[in-house]
């Protein structure tokens, strides 16, 4: 029998939403970490009751909880994420060097292949490692040492490290991607980095096909494809089939190419999610209508899918974080809003009904699908 | 001993209540009794000063003897009836306003 387990961070809390394989009833657990920013949490594809969290407030600072029991009960584990020595600096918004500075982890990939392993993006960006379940943790510095690191510079956001993606077939392959320098690639397991974002054209850059300082959003890939890698860029939607030696745009008749999320389906690599949002300025969806589009053929073509979604008067946000899909025979997607309502789909997307309503604003979403 | 004040979001962190009660060797100081608070409840390292400059974070305030002592110095003893366990030396979450 298999389950799924739906891992929502708000900005007040985590929530571990829980079903049978049918999907139709929901378990809502109470908050955990009340009142605290979770950024991010997800658990280990090696040990699916392994779950790690990012925690955190203005007051308080970050904090790392882990759990080894599904999110029932939590140990806060290490929280000094220390920059490698020397520092170094970075631009800041006036144009003038600035120290880089620890602000939150926005990202946590547990590792494909041991549980106590766990990678963390964080602000101002950088990678990081715990190889211990989370106790300690040491930067990846060899990336922030890039030749271009000193002109990385953050968005109205800040500069977050936001997506951490691994080759399955290589263990030595890591994609990161940071708001807003772009994407960047390891073959030797962090040793060395370099950016892969040819294609990539930003008109508000001074030079808008430069190597670097592209706000991309996020980016997905299929684990059967993983030289396939699709984008959601701050404006354009975007595919590279060399694993980011070239991208190419695939925006095609979306109402907008503006947006956060990207996500691809469990079974079907060429099938492909965007919530598409007015603009940079009007972070909601286009006249008011809440549509996920899906593209099925890799991009360029794409559909509504409006069905159980509010289509007036709706003017939430999907963020980057918070978008993810089952891996049951009839694919599940799912995300949440920053209205606090979470929307599951158990058919792939043709028809949508919300979870959950009225938790605090999401900020990200991870499933799980379990077997019993 | 002293006695330690904590705000609500570190007393769920440290699974404590309001008031924790600990041992500071040698000098009390603002320094002393954080170093002696994370030594106890190690959840709490970080929470209260950042760990980049050990300063204490800004939104937080130490009060003792209901005086704002946030700005003296973290190695100035705080006052007799804090350093005797007599008052509390208050850890405060500042209001967010609104």
């Amino acid at each position: 029998m298999s389950r799924v387990r739906v891992l929502v961070g708000t900005r007040k809390g985590a929530f571990v939403l829980t079903a049978d394989g049918t999907r139709e009833r929901w378990d809502v657990s109470d908050p955990h970490f009340g009142g605290w920013e979770i950024y991010h949490l997800k658990g280990s594809p090696v040990n699916p009751d392994r779950l790690y969290a990012s925690q955190s407030t203005s007051w308080f600072g970050q904090l790392i909880q882990r759990s080894d029991d599904g999110g029932r009960t939590w140990e806060a584990v290490g929280n000094k994420f220390a920059y490698d020595d020397p520092v170094g600096t970075h631009l800041w918004y006036d144009g003038t060097p600035h120290p880089w500075e620890f602000k939150r982890v926005w990202h946590l990939e547990p590792s494909l292949t041991d549980a106590d392993t766990v990678y963390a993006g964080v602000e101002d960006a950088a990678l990081f490692r715990s190889t211990d379940g989370g106790r300690e943790w040491v930067e990846l510095p060899r990336l922030r040492r890039h030749e271009s690191g000193g002109a990385w510079a953050p968005g109205a956001g800040g500069m977050g490290l936001h997506t951490i993606l691994f080759d399955p077939t290589d263990a030595r392959r890591i994609f990161i991607a940071i708001s807003s320098a772009g994407v960047f690639r390891t073959d030797d397991g962090g040793v060395s980095w370099r950016p892969v974002n040819r294609g990539l054209k930003s008109e508000m850059m001074p030079d808008p096909t430069a190597e670097v300082g592209h706000c991309v959003h996020r980016i997905a890939m299929h684990p059967s494809r993983p030289q396939v890698l699709f984008m959601q860029k701050h404006w354009d939607v975007m595919r590279s089939d060399d694993a980011g030696e070239s991208w190419r745009e695939i925006s095609g008749n979306l109402p907008s190419d503006f947006g956060f999320p990207i996500e691809v389906h469990a079974h079907e690599p060429d099938t492909v999610y965007v919530v598409p949002i007015t603009s940079d300025s009007l972070h909601y969806p286009p006249e008011g209508k809440l549509r996920v589009y899906r593209s099925r053929t890799g991009g360029t073509e794409w559909e509504p899918l409006t069905n159980g979604l509010p289509q007036r008067d709706c003017y939430v946000n999907v963020l980057r974080d918070a978008m993810a899909v089952d891996r049951l025979d009839r694919c599940g997607v799912y995300f949440g809003t920053t209205g606090g309502q979470v929307y599951a789909s158990t058919d792939g997307g043709d028809h949508w009904a919300p979870v959950v309503r009225d938790l605090p604003a999401v900020l990200s979403l991870e499933v799980q699908t379990l077997t019993t | 001993m002293v006695r330690v004040e904590l705000p609500y979001h570190l007393q769920t962190l440290a699974r404590v209540g309001r008031e924790v009660e600990i041992d500071v060797v040698g000098s009390v100081t603002q320094r002393s009794i954080i170093d002696a608070l994370e030594s106890r409840y190690p959840m709490l390292r970080g929470t209260i000063r950042d760990y980049a400059t050990g300063r204490r974070r800004p939104y937080l305030r130490f009060l003792a003897c209901a005086q704002d002592v946030s700005h003296d110095p973290p190695d100035r003893q705080v006052p007799d009836s804090v350093a005797k366990g007599l008052e509390p030396f208050v850890v405060l979450g500042s209001l967010s306003g609104g």
